[in-house]
């Protein structure tokens, strides 16, 4: 007899805590619109923000007379812990002191190899680096991923001291 | 020969023969969170074997440490143990601080704190999700994403990054914190609070989930200890093995918590010890969050760091149990050698000795509850 009382009792707690979880399930599935937090991607792109600080892409900010601020002092080379940037220097000579110098020839960004940890741009001692807030960089060649950051005819900032 | 009726017994205890055979479970399974593989060893259901094979995400992190110096070995230890991401920077950092003998402020000490609960409370939601969908609820991983969401969002805030976060530099933090992080954490707080019961509706009390678990993988302390067992698996067996109240780090000497402590040593306790912890982080981060010192965040450091000559130890809880970070330095601006003690390993190898003579089917669930991440044991 016991044991009967027993099996059924087994059942009815078990339904019991079925009906609990399915309780669960059953509030969100009325209540669906006030718990919603799902998020319609792609089609939310127009609106879609990112947080200031999100680490998307290494990018370097260019004003309106195309001039940025790096010097071409390698410190974010040295403190890159994954080798992805190369900076590739060349020599003028000052117009004024007619001394040569070093410039920024290209800032070469191998996103390929970046694991976006920002150590670059902390070491850039003029923040001529940024992060950039997008994330869709899916290409379809390899080769496009490595790019060259400072634009083509662009000059450094005259009021940049290195 | 005789018809065989039925009730006939066709064959004694003992002279029925089956064969011994082996599958392979991984190393592309989905409950075995990562690539690795299971050499099985099966006699009809029941389990002989259980030899795990790991290599498949070998980076050898250990050795490229070895080639950056310490402000770079930070950003690696992210992609160990990638759910306690912010606990691995932290003992990479306290390990170079300790050498260095720099103190860093008390704000920092609190921030990092309060991170490394949020962490463990983003693992643990993560790990409820997953177990559930490993004995087929589909559901909790729905859930526990969608508040493990929030915290994500509260780190991105922050720090710029959702799970590698590379937050912490040595002697400090790499950023202050945002203005609405206090605000966001709240938030979160109160949601979590109010859905954490949820999830014991949900598994904890469902009769198929007990019958899962309940006297399945049984660990006693005996073997928890001589296998080196540490974290909630350990805990569920009743080992006193956690870090921060054993060997206080951070700002854990000035919160009041409860280490968990289990007794029976099963799957289930394993659970219910990884619940109730959720709680007590829970309850730090309230105890912190309204009282966190002003301060600088970062303590002056050399442009290169170079460690003086010498063998450095340290060692954090992870979400997954005890980190070690050994460090011997020959006096350069890398380490000679660098050794990471890492809970997944040892946690790991414990499986064929708990999964010895239980039946296949529990073997998904035993494995859930150690916890495992494989990128962690592989390294
Ligand atoms: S974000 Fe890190 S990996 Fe990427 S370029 Fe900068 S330093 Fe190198
Ligand atoms: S980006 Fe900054 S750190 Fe890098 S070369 Fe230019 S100025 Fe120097």
């Amino acid at each position: 007899m016991k044991a009967v009382a027993k099996y059924f009792s087994g059942i009815a707690h078990g339904l019991k805590t079925l009906l609990t979880g399915m309780k669960v399930t059953g509030y969100y599935f009325s209540h669906a619109r006030k718990e919603i937090i799902t998020q319609q991607y792609p089609e939310n792109r127009e609106e879609l923000q990112m947080f200031e600080r999100f680490r998307g892409i290494v990018e370097m900010p260019h004003d309106e007379n195309n001039e940025h601020a790096c010097t071409g002092c390698s410190a974010c080379e040295v403190a890159c812990p994954n080798g992805s940037i190369e900076i590739l220097w060349q020599r003028v000579v000052d117009p004024e002191t007619g001394k040569k110098k070093k410039i920024i020839d290209k800032h070469v960004y191998h996103y390929a190899m970046c694991t976006l940890c920002n150590l670059c741009i902390i070491a850039c001692p003029t923040d001529a680096i940024v992060m950039g807030k997008t994330f869709e960089h899916a290409v379809y060649d390899r080769k496009q991923l490595t790019q060259i950051l400072n634009k083509p005819g662009s000059k450094v900032r005259a009021d940049v001291k290195d | 020969m005789e018809p065989v009726t039925e009730g006939t017994i066709l064959a004694q205890d003992g002279d029925l023969k089956t064969q011994e055979y082996f599958v392979n479970m991984g190393p592309q399974h989905p409950s075995t969170h990562g690539v690795l593989r299971l050499v099985l060893g099966l006699d009809g259901e029941i389990i002989t074997k259980v030899e795990p094979h790991i290599g498949y995400i070998h980076r050898s992190i250990e050795k490229m440490c070895e080639h950056d110096n310490y402000r770079q070995i930070v950003h690696l230890t992210d992609r160990m143990d990638y759910l306690s991401a912010h606990i691995n920077n932290e003992a990479v950092c306290l390990a170079v601080e300790n050498a260095l003998e720099i103190e860093v402020s008390d704000r920092v000490k609190v921030i990092r704190t309060i991170f490394a609960e949020l962490t463990r409370l983003a693992s643990h939601q993560l790990w409820w999700g997953v177990m559930g969908m490993d004995l087929g609820a589909l559901t909790t991983f729905l859930y526990a994403f969608r508040d493990r969401e929030m915290i994500n969002d509260i780190f991105e805030e922050t720090c710029g990054a959702r799970l590698t976060m590379n937050y912490n530099v040595p002697g400090g933090l790499m950023f202050d914190l945002h203005p609405n992080f206090q605000k966001r954490v709240k938030e979160f707080l109160v949601h979590f609070k109010s859905k954490l019961p949820e999830y014991d509706m949900l598994l904890s009390d469902n009769v198929i989930f007990r019958q899962r678990t309940e006297g399945v993988g049984v660990l006693s302390k005996e073997d928890a200890i001589s296998f080196g067992v540490t974290g909630p698996t350990a805990r569920g067996s009743g080992v006193s093995c956690d870090v921060r109240k054993l060997h206080p780090y951070s700002a854990y000497d000035r919160v009041e918590f409860k280490e968990i402590l289990m007794a029976d040593g099963d799957s289930f306790a394993r659970y219910k010890a990884r619940i109730l912890e959720m709680w007590e982080s829970i309850s730090i981060v309230e105890q912190l969050l309204d009282n966190i010192p002003e301060g600088d965040i970062l303590a002056p450091t050399k442009a290169v760091i170079k460690l003086p000559k010498g063998e450095f130890y340290q060692r954090v809880e992870t979400a997954r149990g005890e980190l070690g970070v050994y460090v011997i330095s020959d006096g350069g601006k890398s380490p000679y050698r660098l050794k990471f003690r890492s809970p997944g390993f040892s946690n790991l190898f414990v499986l064929e000795h708990i999964a010895k003579g239980a039946k296949i089917a529990d073997l998904v669930a035993m494995m859930s509850t150690i916890d495992i991440v494989v990128p962690d044991i592989d390294r």
